[in-house]
């Protein structure tokens, strides 16, 4: 692990202006297995790889559902992410009650925002370990957001977080102009591919480690059950796979080697940006 | 045990300094005997409006809403107040009337523009819609009337939902219900069969609905001891909200001598 002289608090700056508790934080999203979110004109869709602690156990749940106009997919700590999950759940329920309408997804996640930043800059708290995409559907159209450990959160067309995302992330970045003008099958094959661009070469996407989420007009948000997720997976079956194995910028990579009494800080490998 | 002081009744602590081994009623701790009770703590709750308002009228046409009210705030039976303007624009989408207490009015008032002001702050474009306020009133006021405080009045929100006119009440009671027609205070009695009336014999626009509005008005004037012939006409379309400058209804009591006294 690092050793270092400045990173014992989220309130102590390093010489070179760095927070490092936060910048270990961001690296706890980068632990988390991939998730992918992206949208069209009408829908927004969440597809994450979920992962098993082993062969004898379930898959470990990715997508969490907040209310009928808004999921979100995780990567990082789960239960950092269960609980800003159970404070956007009860925002939206509040927000219902008070007003009789849906939140806004803008602002539920400015909410979230300032409820993570919090943490950020007090001595008593750690910042949260958890990277959120956001998906959410509301009166102006569908939504993508991801949040950051950092409390930096924007508003996106595509993005993908987690282990490998980089791969991803390349995926979208090449097929964004298209994504606005498809529609809802081939919005959610361009999802699973950049979610494929991050598996390793022996492994595949199939109806056990995926997990789909779509919200859009008239449509609740819904998590894909088995039958759908099979139809969706046929979409892209058989393709040629890109990438091979992803670039290595998305991984938690182990430290540099630093020779004894070197005082310098150590190089974070990603710094504050969504990178 | 005289050092000791009143146990009871303990002293504050701060009065001519502490005593040592006396018990003292050290602050914010309130539980300790009536020396910690002030006046304050009892609340005095309003039991009755003071300064009233009386009927608002409500009405939905094919492409929006109409709302009047006169600006009349009653002491009593004394007519006290004559300026006292009850229909707010809201935003672009909401026209609020009130009848009842005018201070709790105002109270609420204040409450509601501030709540536009900070939504406006947020600059994410998205504005208040009726039915969310109406739905908030209900909130606000059944919370008041639980805490045997009500805002002591009733509230007719109108607006464009979504496209749709929107027309809703709620009273202090926090009972809420939408029509097409609405009117509170006594133009629930004198004002509401006219307003069904013209409503049963086809859909209105703006202009008929103005004009039945208006005839209304004039109606309650007549037979409503609490009420002015200077009143307020609100609209809310989907091009925006309008609330009129306060207008005098011409009135005529030659036609009183066909109501017989016994």
């Amino acid at each position: 692990m690092f050793r270092n002289q400045y990173d014992s608090d989220v309130t102590v700056w390093s010489p070179q202006g760095r927070l490092h508790q936060v910048e270990y934080a961001m690296e706890a999203v980068k632990l988390g297995s991939a998730t992918v979110a992206l949208k069209n004109k009408q829908f927004a869709v969440l597809i994450a790889l979920k992962r098993a602690v082993s062969e004898l156990s379930a898959y470990q749940k990715k997508i969490i559902p907040i209310d009928d106009h808004i999921g979100i997919s995780i990567s990082g700590l789960t239960a950092d992410a269960r609980m800003l999950s159970r404070f956007m759940r009860t925002e939206c329920l509040n927000h219902r009650y008070a007003h009789d309408a849906a939140m806004p997804v803008g602002r539920l996640i400015a909410l979230v925002g300032n409820k993570m930043q919090i943490c950020t800059q007090r001595y008593d708290k750690r910042p949260l370990g958890v990277g959120l995409l956001v998906a959410g559907y509301d009166d102006q159209g569908p939504h993508i957001y991801q949040t950051c450990p950092s409390a930096n959160f924007f508003d996106c067309r595509a993005m993908a977080i987690g282990a490998r995302s980089q791969s991803a992330r390349t995926y979208l970045e090449k097929h964004l102009s298209t994504f606005m003008d498809c529609d809802l099958q081939e919005l959610v094959a361009h999802g699973l591919r950049a979610l494929r661009d991050t598996l390793p070469n022996e492994s595949e996407l199939n109806t056990k480690n995926v997990s789909i989420a779509i919200v859009g007009p008239k449509t609740p948000l819904r998590v894909c059950d088995e039958a759908e997720l099979t139809r969706f997976l046929a979409l892209v079956e058989g393709e040629e796979r890109r990438g091979g194995s992803g670039s290595a910028t998305g991984d938690a990579g182990p430290a540099p080697d630093r020779a004894p009494g070197d005082d310098r800080d150590p190089q974070v490998a990603v710094a504050m940006d969504t990178e | 045990m005289a050092f000791m002081g009143d146990v009871l009744n303990p002293l504050p602590l701060w009065q001519n300094g502490p005593t040592p081994g006396s018990f003292y009623n050290f602050p914010g701790n309130a539980s300790l005997g009536p020396v910690g009770r002030t006046v304050q703590d009892f609340k005095a709750h309003s039991a009755n409006p003071i300064t009233t308002t009386t009927t608002v009228i409500g009405l939905k046409f094919d492409k929006g809403c109409v709302i009047a009210a006169d600006t009349l705030g009653s002491y009593g039976s004394l007519a006290r107040f004559r300026d006292c303007p009850r229909v707010l624009k809201v935003n672009d989408l909401i026209l609020l009337g009130s009848g009842g207490d005018y201070a709790d009015y105002q109270y609420l008032k204040d409450i509601i523009e501030q709540k536009i002001i900070d939504e406006q702050c947020i600059g994410d474009g998205l504005q208040l819609k009726p039915k969310s306020l109406h739905c908030w009133l209900t909130r606000v006021l059944y919370n008041k009337r639980s805490k045997m405080d009500p805002l002591w009045n009733n509230y007719v929100v109108a607006g464009i939902q979504d496209g749709e006119p929107f027309l809703g009440a709620v009273d202090k009671l926090g009972t809420a219900y939408e029509d097409a027609t609405i009117a509170t205070g006594m133009g629930a009695y004198m004002a509401t069969p006219l307003l069904r009336d013209a409503l049963e014999k086809g859909p209105l626009d703006e202009e008929s609905a103005k004009a039945l509005v208006r005839k209304c008005m004039e109606v309650l004037f007549y037979r409503d001891a609490r009420s002015f012939p200077r009143y307020q006409l609100g609209v809310v379309t989907a091009d925006g909200v309008i609330v009129e400058e306060p207008v005098e209804l011409k009135h005529d009591w030659t036609l009183a001598h066909m109501i017989q006294m016994k």
